[in-house]
């Protein structure tokens, strides 16, 4: 789809916990948090207080205030959704939940801007969020529990991010591609990464050919967190179609962590991942005009600890967002 | 987009994913696993040495190893180390309390009944059911071998 009337992201912030403050992209995030549990009761309550923030702190960043948001994109990992409910309960603002699992900001970010060009919303927010413990608790095994790790696996980010998207700001949404759910029949759900990158291929590929485009075009293609395993399928499957990503592919995924230091395996991953590196350090960059035409391509692994126990195997989609600087 | 099959992205994956390191998975849990053993081993004899007859003896052995298990678990500390022992420390019976314990304090927020109490034995209930299952179903077998041989 293409954005013809040019919306653009106001305002955005970047939440995110004690690890990834601790990665390279530390600095890059507007606020973080040494206690995981963010002073709350439960590791679901500290995942709303994240989404709460990322929220509060963009619409002070952009002198808004709560009220003046149409409609607000939200969505997290969690059963139903809850970090994004009950984080945003008290905003008032019209409230759409989501569901993309790690690609949800792509998803929301897209959203937001729709009804900003079309005219059906001035103002309109997009936020994720994920954390470490509440993901572990409902997709994985209690924190405590004396499991081995394989090398594939990823580290769930504790972090959000929150974009607001209207008329104005310097970097403005050109494009967005809906992805289509993919699977090649991986059932491993400690290699999200494999499970992944054929959507991530399948949306890239489609994008580049509807817009008559070439990975050099861009400044970087960035995707959300196919991790180390993820990343070296993604451009197997690309080179295939006789497209080069090389140069040009940067994974959230593995830019929140350093591999060599802080132990995550394959790299980072989360709804939060892909977000709070969005909405901090590639939008910072761009804004400073670093980077002046990227790809935003968030994935997502559609499946439940049910479909896994079921013997199903773990669909993907990706969704792609075409982000420039104004000049 | 060409369309690749499932066999053919299978190998790729395969080619892609690092395997886990076995071999030194496997010395771990050896070195591990036989630390335990014989620390269980140690505690017999001294308990025996106490005064408790053979059959006490393993069973505080048994109570010694749960009740470490669980208060490494209590301080954060089991996980670290099951890192590097792996099947070391998850097969024995601390493997066993570790699971139990890890649920107990996961779930706590849910209250003491739906939370805790319903999930305590989310990991070890299987090894229950089957493992009893499993007796109940040789204890028959044994008795009818009984009956045959008189």
């Amino acid at each position: 789809m293409v954005f013809e009337n040019a919306p653009g992201i106001l305002s955005h912030a970047a939440i995110a916990g004690k690890k990834e403050a601790d990665g390279p992209l530390g600095t890059d995030f507007d606020q973080t948090y040494d206690d995981t549990a963010l002073g709350t009761a439960s590791w679901e309550k500290a995942e709303a207080e994240l989404q709460k923030e990322a929220v509060g702190l963009a619409l002070d960043k952009g002198g808004l205030k709560a009220d003046s948001v149409d409609v607000i994109f939200a969505g997290d990992l969690l059963n139903q959704c809850i970090s994004s409910t009950f984080g945003l309960r008290d905003f008032g603002i019209p409230f759409l939940g989501q569901y993309g699992a790690c690609s949800t900001m792509a998803q929301t970010l897209l959203l937001a801007g729709l009804v900003v060009d079309c005219g059906a919303a001035q103002l309109a927010a997009a936020v994720t969020s994920s954390h470490f413990c509440s993901a572990e608790r409902q997709f994985r095994l209690p924190l405590e529990y004396g499991a081995q790790r394989t090398p594939t696996a990823q580290w769930t980010a504790t972090a959000s991010g929150c974009a607001i998207v209207g008329f104005g700001g310097k970097v403005k949404l050109q494009h967005a591609l809906v992805g289509k759910i993919s699977d090649l029949g991986i059932k491993d759900a400690a290699n999200m990464g494999a499970a992944m990158a054929p959507s991530a291929a399948e949306s890239l590929a489609a994008y580049f050919e509807d817009t008559g485009t070439r990975p050099v075009d861009f400044d970087a293609v960035f995707t959300g967190d196919l991790g180390s395993v993820g990343s070296e399928l993604l451009r197997k499957l690309l080179s295939e179609e006789n497209i080069d990503l090389e140069r040009k592919h940067k994974d959230c995924g593995l830019m929140i962590y350093d591999r060599t230091e802080q132990d995550v395996h394959a790299g980072g991953s989360g709804c939060g991942c892909s977000a709070s590196v969005l909405c901090g350090h590639i939008l910072k960059n761009m804004e400073s005009g670093n980077y002046k035409n990227i790809l935003f391509a968030a994935t997502g692994a559609l499946m439940s600890p049910t479909s896994q126990q079921q013997g199903e195997s773990i669909p993907g989609i990706a969704h792609v967002v075409h982000l420039v600087r104004e000049q | 987009m060409k369309s690749i099959s499932k066999q053919q992205y299978d190998e790729m994956v395969k080619q892609a994913s690092p395997g886990s390191p076995v071999l030194k998975n496997c010395v771990l849990a050896f070195l591990f696993g036989g630390f335990l053993c014989l620390l269980g081993q140690i505690l017999c004899n001294l308990y025996q040495d106490m005064g408790m007859e053979l059959k006490n003896a393993r069973a505080a052995v048994s109570l010694t190893l749960i009740t470490i298990a669980a208060i490494l678990t209590i301080l954060k500390v089991y996980d670290k180390i099951a890192k590097h022992a792996g099947a070391g420390m998850l097969v024995p019976i601390t493997g066993f309390a570790n699971s139990m314990v890890a649920c107990g304090i996961e779930f706590k927020s849910e209250g003491y009944v739906a939370g805790e109490g319903a999930k305590l034995f989310t990991i070890a209930g299987p090894v229950l059911v089957y493992g009893i299952s499993a007796s109940v179903i040789y204890g028959i077998i044994i008795y009818v071998i009984k009956l045959f041989a008189g």
